[in-house]
């Protein structure tokens, strides 16, 4: 009989563990499916492509990522991609901005932006969904006024910066990603702002009475989401050269996807920036490229790629509930 | 004469006009324990919480040391050395034990933002190792048994440096033996000099710890005193301001032999096993067990809560295989939730939408519009706020937050009493309430058994359910481990039985 209990107990172990590492074995899999359709899919120029696509989704999920650990959402983060690179751009053209200040001006507009968020989910107490709706419709509101709604076009040097390897091997674009990465990570998991903003997220009643300023934290977390966007807004434009009306439109529901599908729950206080955000913004691309190396009918990928998206977030669901029986006690250990 | 550690001065405070605490002032002096007793609403919790600086006084002060103190937030109680255990921890689950202990104030390198996580390993690790708890300071607190919560939280006071510690009922979610262990803790924090407030409801418990007892009644101290003066009697009547010649109302009916509730041979794996139970008319059938003896888990089953593998559930004579909680209340049951605050009760929303809940279709108008009709609902809920004597402003406006623990559970039984079940399924009906409130809620059950319904009622009260019950069945890790008729009730043979396999494991652990 202790043998037989043994065993159930390392069985169950072993679930859990498989169970905890859903998005690595889900990234996996997919990377295995996608491979044996495509031999091109596996070339070092489609990694390549991957990741440097997705880095700057990825920068905005990571900031999102902060956003969610509050158990809050950050809605305008697309509009913030737009305004700040429509800033940065009409400054260049219009008042001779110098081109190595245009990420300065993006990460300045992206901070306004998260300031505004922040200040209007503390102080004005406006729930954060309605909040970031309302800065959503501003923020594009606001771009397309400055605009006209006429395409903004970036100078080569912008562009120059977008196509810059590291050591002539890394794409900028990618370093700044992983750098950003890194960088949350160490402030999620070795400071105590990191570790205040999972308290916040498990039970913000408790943080309260812990002494935790709640709203300093949920609000740098909108802070820190909004300057990312802007800096995701910059990356994104170094690689295109130009933005139109719909530039970043809907970007902000790939980067919930991104923290998502990284196991960052939507309820707040569960997530993390690394492995998971990195591996969900990677995932999300990987899907796209594959697809298309795949060659996969054009107006099919829309529907192939939602449905991953979706199977991985009911795979999520299932997994959360599996936890929480797993890991509940059991009264009585049956016999075998 | 020992130092005066704290004094309250006449503390005041009203809440909408009405008084919460009226003239408050006594003292505690350096390194005693002070029982503060008093039934529900009657001001206790208010009290703490401006000591603990959630709340402000309206008027009067308080003194620590000789010193002006009025904290203007909890973080301010605490710089003072003022820690409040809460009956909710406050704990976040999602995070280390030293991520918990030291949360507002993380040790860091230098000035640099970065943690120090060895000396907060270093530090929790004594801490851990001061309660006798042997615990890894990385634990996540998700893992932890409600008592080695409450251990925790009692760590995270010491880590403050606090010099007064106030308990608001620490015992409700812990096992005998948790609890035994908290007291010799307490018992050693006061030897060290410090100083506790002990809030409970259990009137034995305070009896037994504390060096002084002030009595709060209507939000007054209608009594004071060293510990000899009081006995759990007058207690009692101090805090009701009657006497209760009984603890129990009598029981006004007996069971019949008709059957309501029928279980055979239900059982889940790693949960319950065989479990036979039978629910007459007019009964009160007590369920006992010690705490993860599985007997919330059985009444989450019966209830379609939880799903069960084998064996059936008959009620009314229909056998049902699988059941859904749609199809439970149907069938006429009610479960009244051990853990109201989080499943049985919505906290934000007022009496009449917490009554309502329940029977909402039945106040549906015509089809096919079936608009809800408020005032029909509000008055059906109002009748039973009456009948149920639930103390409360207007019960569309109330918010069910801000009753105290006792007419919570009322609004609890009367969101059922709507719908009108025969089977009442009530876990832990009396946990956290004063004995008053208990009176109340005990005499509801007598009337619901004496108008024919059956009712499961389930305790770790072993007094409650000899007093209350015509029959007690005894559960033991899943198991049915004997049933025992009300003249034949004897406490060590039900003791014993609830005790069944787990002598062989943990000999000699209490």
């Amino acid at each position: 009989m202790e043998a037989a209990v043994g065993m159930q107990k390392s069985r169950g172990k072993t679930l859990v563990i498989v169970l905890r590492h859903t998005p690595l074995i889900l990234f996996a899999l997919i990377f295995l499916i996608f491979g044996v359709l495509s031999p091109r899919f596996l070339s070092y120029q489609s990694f390549e492509n991957i990741v440097k696509q997705a880095s700057y989704i990825g920068i905005v999920a990571v900031g999102m990522t902060f956003v969610l650990l509050t158990a809050s959402i950050d809605l305008s983060v697309g509009s913030n991609m737009y305004l700040s690179a429509v800033v940065a751009g009409l400054l260049i053209k219009h008042y001779g901005l110098p081109v190595p200040l245009a990420p300065v001006v993006c990460l300045a507009v992206g901070l306004l932006f998260g300031l505004v968020n922040a200040l209007a989910v503390t102080k004005l107490r406006i729930i954060p969904f309605v909040a970031t709706l309302g800065t959503l419709w501003i923020g594009r509101g606001l771009g397309l006024w400055l605009t006209k709604s006429v395409p903004v076009e970036f100078p080569e040097g912008v562009t120059q910066i977008g196509a810059q390897r590291l050591f002539g091997i890394v794409p900028l674009p990618v370093v700044v990603f992983l750098l950003i990465v890194c960088c949350a990570a160490v402030l999620l998991r070795g400071t105590a702002f990191g570790r205040q903003l999972y308290a916040v997220g498990n039970d913000i009643e408790a943080a309260k009475k812990a002494g935790i300023n709640t709203a300093q934290v949920r609000g740098m977390a909108f802070v820190i989401c909004g300057v990312l966007a802007g800096l995701g807004g910059f990356i994104s434009v170094a690689q295109l050269g130009i933005i139109n009306a719909g530039f970043g439109e809907g970007r902000e529901f790939d980067a919930i996807a991104a923290a998502v599908l990284g196991g960052t729950s939507l309820f707040g206080g569960i997530g993390s920036v690394f492995p998971g955000t990195l591996l969900g913004a990677v995932l999300i691309q990987m899907v796209t490229i594959g697809l298309v190396s795949a060659q996969v009918d054009l107006y099919l990928q829309p529907l192939v790629q939602a449905g991953i998206i979706f199977l991985a977030v009911l795979l999520d669901s299932i997994r959360t509930r599996q936890l929480v029986r797993l890991s509940r006690r059991h009264i009585r250990i049956e016999e075998a | 004469m020992p130092e005066l550690l704290l004094q309250f001065e006449g503390i005041s405070k009203s809440f909408f006009g009405v008084h919460a605490l009226q003239d408050i002032a006594f003292v505690l002096p350096k390194g005693h324990l002070l029982g503060l007793i008093g039934e529900n609403g009657a001001g206790k919790s208010t009290l703490m919480n401006i000591l603990g600086g959630v709340l402000q006084p309206d008027r009067g002060g308080m003194r620590l040391r000789g010193q002006d103190y009025s904290p203007r937030n909890p973080a301010e109680a605490t710089e003072a050395g003022v820690a409040f255990i809460h009956q909710e921890l406050n704990l976040f689950t999602n995070l280390s034990i030293a991520d918990n202990l030291f949360i507002d104030r993380l040790p860091r390198f230098g000035k640099s933002p970065f943690i120090n996580k060895r000396a907060a390993r270093t530090r929790t690790r004594q801490l851990l190792e001061s309660l006798n708890l042997a615990l890894a300071p990385d634990t996540l607190v998700d893992r932890l048994t409600p008592g080695e919560r409450q251990l925790v939280e009692i760590a995270k006071a010491l880590s403050t440096g606090a010099e007064i510690i106030i308990f608001d009922e620490p015992t409700t979610s812990l096992t005998a033996g948790e609890t035994e262990r908290l007291f010799a803790i307490i018992q050693d924090l006061r030897r060290q000099g410090k100083s506790m407030v002990y809030i409970s409801h259990n009137l034995g418990n305070v009896l037994e710890l504390v060096d002084e007892i002030v009595v709060l009644r209507d939000g007054r101290v209608v009594d004071q005193g060293p510990r000899d003066d009081f006995t759990i009697d007058t207690m009692i009547s101090r805090m009701v301001g009657r006497d209760i010649s009984q603890i129990f109302p009598s029981r006004q009916s007996v069971p019949a032999d008709e059957t309501l509730l029928e279980v055979r041979g239900l059982s889940q794996p790693g949960i319950v096993k065989d479990i036979d139970l039978t629910l007459h008319k007019t009964e009160v059938l007590g369920l006992f067990g010690l705490m993860g003896s599985g007997r919330t888990e059985l009444a989450r089953i019966l209830f379609g809560l939880e799903p069960f593998e084998r064996g059936q559930i008959v009620i009314d004579g229909v056998v049902c295989d699988g059941v859904s909680v749609r199809d439970s209340i149907r069938r006429g049951m009610a479960f009244v939730t051990e853990n109201r605050r989080e499943e049985g009760l919505l906290m934000e929303a007022t009496i009449v939408d917490n009554v309502g809940l329940v029977a909402l279709p039945t106040f549906a108008s015509a089809p096919p519009a079936r608009l809800l009709r408020a005032r029909g609902l509000r008055l059906a809920v109002t009748r039973v706020a009456e009948c149920m004597r639930i103390k409360s402003g207007p019960v569309h406006r109330t918010l069910a937050k801000n009753l105290s623990g006792g007419n919570q559970q009322k609004v609890v039984i009367g969101k059922w009493l709507m719908s009108r079940p025969t089977i009442f399924i009530m876990d832990e009906p009396t946990r956290g309430i004063d004995v008053g409130a208990k009176y109340e809620v005990y005499s509801i059950i007598n009337d619901l058994a004496a108008r024919g319904a059956g009712i499961l009622l389930i305790s770790s009260e072993l007094e409650e359910l000899v007093g209350m019950c015509d029959r007690i069945v005894v559960m033991s890790k899943g198991e049915v481990q004997g049933a025992f008729e009300r003249d034949e009730f004897d406490r060590e043979r039900i003791l014993q039985a609830a005790f069944k396999g787990h002598q062989a494991h943990q000999r000699g652990g209490q």
